[in-house]
């Protein structure tokens, strides 16, 4: 049962060839028959793509389902927000496209830091979710033909995104929560919004339930079921500012942690180089500029430092085009981690542009010169006027303003091929889980990989879960388990609220956020971690005496549910500078300064680290324990990469 | 970008909860920033609150991108503020002049009861998306998604009408507090796409007998609900699904 034997972890991939180890697989799952389907209960925290899409097709199937999410409604969840699109191997272009390229491409475009065996089944099923998806009324983009229309996207060489003009995650969680509300209809799905899971409960060493807040009472509330699916999203607002929606947060995979499920390259971060930069202390959030910009925009900077002229201003000779300088043949369209890293040194110089120095240009000035402003207009209008929406400024007349902002997790909870963490019953899915993006995730990938997960994975392998404690006992929420984890849960909150302190939860959360970017971001280095690993505890410790939340517990109290999540990050954070300390390597978006060529690109070390790291919680102030799961290529030859 | 400080005068609904009667309150903001997005000055007025030792204000936000439906505010009477096509998440400062006076609201309508202070109770509106809002098809291996051509005047058609994004704007500006653009959208939506037609009739019926279940009101054609839409759908709904409505009824009976 146990996943881990001497800190080695059993990714249980199946034998035999590539292309037949996920069908053989499902031959060998075994099956709960019809009429006990009924019998059991499936607990799905999170309605994003993964959980929405799980929940539905399990209901489908018999189970009964409860499905909890934070907002409202389960369509607020943060994959509706996903602009670009989706990836599958339809190759309805005809261009040379296929589940092999779709596989190899996103191996290596994770850097070669991911299991095989998972991102070939990701590239089989990729087909069948568009079919899934147009079955459900999901509108994509078509051609005048009626066929379905195609784009290329960054880290591929063939057409093989679908979209639905730039609301692709928005048209689809539409679908999977269209699918979910028809269950709910059937009676199948108890939908239960406003509610945050606290934390699980365990029995006999297995997931049987988790404790929630009711968001609108305040009350705490108990579940109970035969397995619990965690579909909570990533991380990436451990550093204040991210794309991720506001209430996007790492609280359950975090308190799952904590009762035992190891926790995979929680390092490993995705920042994406176009995003409207921050313009004061007041920002709340970051907004991403589709990448698609960089086809037509260029790059630059002054070739001074401290330029204050106005951009027009600045004479060609005076500026510094720095990625067609240091990389001539892929120029602007660098992968997202050179791109981002490379803006940063410009301003690290102290060449940033703008009121706070933190951004570089993107500017369309030659593009429009070139192909006239109706062009570019028809290309990308859309972006330019959300651009000026929200900066006041016309980028067709003054070049935009961009900085790199974190995006993306490929971090998460360790999962094995079933999507199983090391709790017996507890899965994880979607961004949530570590599994397929290995060090980097390519564009138009998440949302293949959480429908991949919820339509098609865990609908086969819970069964062969189920099927093996048919005959576990019912538990029901009255059982002490339920009794220990709910006091816990409440004493914590009780402390928080009682600390009555000076300093607010956003002045705590602004804080952990800089120690994590400017220290575990874009570039890192043995001295900055270690530092940063003392700030983040001191900074907890101050937590827990001085901030100050407002009102009580019973009620809606939106501050309280940030404190929760913050208290949560003030540990995350730690695990993950020492996760990048650990890797003594520069991969996909973890690039170590002490591991670099000469000319600034990084150097991968496949020898020690072809890898995935798993921490082990041993206790509040005790050390991770570090497992490994090693990565082996049977299929594909790692590279280097290299975009000079 | 602009550097210009601004005074703000609010006027903001603070309700206890569900049962107790709200009433506005005064707030003055002598630091806003015209950059700042109207989220944002309300995060900072809560910070200040918070140092005060006073209750922040309750509102709802997630995404602060216009997608997510959850924001909720009417401002000076107009439901998501004064830019067309936006959601109140998407509103920046800069739109205001210093000096002026904002009374800021939660969604009122009878289906929309209030939680606490400018959050309230949207259920109803999954509830009539469960009566019918989806094609009836289970996870599984559907034919090949290009074996059904749709004519792209349909297929763009029906994705203007899939862009709602459930926020009730519609309901709180209309003075019957009709869920008919919501709903008319999701019916125009699968109208018009062929994986709709099998049950065209029954999902029309099924919503718009919800919609009137749960205490929305009807349709007199005020348009307001348009003028207030951030994803801009088009009243067009409201008559696509009248006439799907009087045409199923007429055939299923
Ligand atoms: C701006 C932006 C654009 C993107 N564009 C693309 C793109 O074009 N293509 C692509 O492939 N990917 C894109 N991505 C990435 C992709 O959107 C996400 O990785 C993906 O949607 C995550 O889906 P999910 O189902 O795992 O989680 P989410 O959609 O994040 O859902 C998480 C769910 O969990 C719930 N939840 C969380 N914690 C708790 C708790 N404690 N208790 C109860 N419920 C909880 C939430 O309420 C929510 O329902 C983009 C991301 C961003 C930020
Ligand atoms: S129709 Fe418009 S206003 Fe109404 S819920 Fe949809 S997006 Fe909001
Ligand atoms: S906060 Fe998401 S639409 Fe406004």
């Amino acid at each position: 049962m146990t996943a881990t034997k001497n800190g080695i972890l059993d990714s249980k991939v199946p034998e035999g060839d590539l292309k037949d180890k996920w069908d053989n697989h499902k031959k060998n799952l075994r099956l709960v028959n019809p009429a006990n389907k009924r019998k059991f209960t499936v607990l799905v925290v999170g309605t994003g793509l993964a959980g929405a899409s799980a929940a539905a097709s399990l209901a489908e199937l018999g189970y009964n389902v409860k499905v909890f999410c934070i907002q409202d409604s389960a369509r607020r969840a943060h994959s509706i927000a996903a602009q670009g699109g989706i990836n599958a191997a339809k190759n309805y272009p005809n261009d040379g496209d296929s589940i092999w390229r779709l596989f190899h491409d996103t191996i290596k475009g994770g850097d070669y830091r991911s299991r095989e065996a998972n991102v070939y089944r990701l590239a089989q099923v990729s087909n069948n979710i568009i079919d899934q998806c147009v079955a459900q009324g999901v509108p994509f983009a078509r051609e005048y033909g009626g066929l379905l229309d195609n784009r290329s996207f960054g880290g591929a060489q063939v057409s093989r995104t679908f979209y639905a003009r730039g609301q692709t995650g928005q048209q689809l969680l539409l679908g999977a929560y269209s699918a979910l509300m028809r269950q709910v209809h059937t009676g199948k799905v108890e939908m239960l919004a406003r509610r945050e899971m606290l934390d699980l409960v365990k029995i006999d060493g297995k997931a049987r339930g988790i404790v929630v807040r009711n968001l609108t009472t305040g009350e705490i509330e108990r579940y109970a079921g035969d397995a619990v699916l965690l579909c909570t999203g990533g991380y990436g607002n451990v550093y204040y500012l991210s794309t991720n929606a506001k209430n996007s947060n790492a609280s359950a995979i975090w308190r799952c942690y904590k009762r035992g499920a190891q926790f995979a390259n929680p390092s490993f971060t995705q920042i994406h180089p176009t995003c409207i930069p921050v313009s004061g202390k007041y920002q709340s959030k970051l907004t991403l500029m589709s990448e698609s910009l960089r086809n037509d925009g260029r790059v630059w900077v002054s070739k001074t430092k401290n330029d204050k002229r106005h951009p027009t201003e600045i004479p060609e000779e005076e500026r510094d085009y720095f990625l067609e300088r240091r990389y001539p043949s892929f120029g602007n369209l660098v992968p997202r981690d050179v791109a981002s890293r490379n803006a940063k040194y410009v301003c690290d110089e102290g060449r940033g542009v703008g009121k706070t120095g933190l951004a570089v240009y993107l500017d369309f000035r030659d593009a429009i010169n070139n192909y006239g402003a109706d062009t570019i207009k028809g290309k990308y209008g859309n972006l330019f006027a959300m651009y000026e929406k929200i900066t006041g400024e016309n980028p067709y007349e003054v070049p935009m303003r961009i900085f790199p902002a974190v995006h993306f997790t490929m971090g998460g909870l360790w999962v094995d091929y079933n999507l199983s963490s090391t709790i017996p019953g507890l899965y994880v899915l979607g961004e949530a889980n570590f599994a397929d993006h290995g060090g980097n995730r390519l564009g138009a990938s998440a949302l293949m990989q959480g429908l991949a997960d919820g339509y098609y994975v865990i609908p086969n392998t819970l069964g062969d879960y189920l099927a093996e404690n048919l005959h576990a006992e019912k538990i029901d929420t009255n059982h002490i388990a339920f009794d220990e984890v709910e006091k816990e849960a409440t004493d914590r909150i009780h402390k928080l609220l009682n600390v009555k302190g000076r300093k607010t939860v956003l002045d705590f959360h602004r804080e952990l956020g800089d120690i994590m970017w400017d220290n575990v971001g874009m570039s890192r280095n043995k001295k900055d971690l270690q530092k940063a690993i003392t700030a983040i505890s001191e900074l907890r410790e101050e937590y827990w005496k001085d901030v100050n939340i407002p009102g009580e517990s019973a009620t809606y109290n939106k501050y309280l549910e940030y404190a929760l999540r913050i208290a949560d990050y003030m540990e995350l954070g730690e695990l993950m500078a020492r996760d990048a300390l650990d890797r003594e390597e520069s991969c996909g978006g973890h690039f170590r300064e002490e591991f670099q060529t000469e000319d600034g690109e990084a150097v991968r070390d496949d020898e020690n680290f072809s890898n995935v790291t798993s921490w082990e919680f041993q206790g509040d102030d005790k050390e991770p324990l570090k497992n490994v799961e090693p990565i082996e290529f049977e299929f594909v030859t790692p590279t280097q990469r290299s975009y000079k | 970008m602009s550097d210009q400080i601004m005074t703000i005068h609010l006027k903001i609904w603070k309700q206890n909860d569900p049962g107790s009667s709200g009433k506005l309150v005064d707030y003055t903001m002598d630091d806003v920033n015209p950059d700042m997005s109207f989220l944002e000055m309300l995060d900072w007025l809560n910070e200040r609150l918070m140092n005060e030792g006073k209750e922040p204000i309750e509102f709802d936000h997630d995404c602060r991108e216009g997608i997510c439906g959850s924001c909720n505010l009417v401002l000076n009477g107009m439901a998501h503020g004064p830019e067309p096509g936006t959601a109140v998440c998407q509103l920046h400062m800069r739109k205001y002049k210093d000096g002026d006076t904002i009374v800021v609201e939660p969604w009122r309508a009878k289906a929309f009861p209030i939680i606490k202070d400018l959050v309230v109770d949207r259920y109803a509106f999954d509830r009539i998306m469960a009566a019918g809002g989806y094609v009836s098809v289970n996870t599984g291996a559907p034919a090949d998604a290009n074996a059904l051509p749709v004519n792209k005047y349909d297929a763009d058609l029906a994705f203007d009408y899939a862009a709602c994004i459930g926020c009730g704007a519609c309901v709180a500006a209309c003075p019957n507090s009709s869920a008919s653009l919501f709903t008319g959208a999701k019916v125009s939506q699968l109208a018009h796409l062929p994986q709709g037609t099998p049950e065209r009739k029954r999902r029309v019926v099924k919503m718009v007998d919800k919609m009137a279940e749960e205490g929305f009101g009807d349709c007199s054609n005020y348009a307001e609900c348009e003028a207030v839409c951030p994803a801009e759908i088009s009243i067009t709904a409201i008559a696509e699904m009248r006439r799907e409505y009087a045409k199923a009824l007429s055939e299923i009976v």
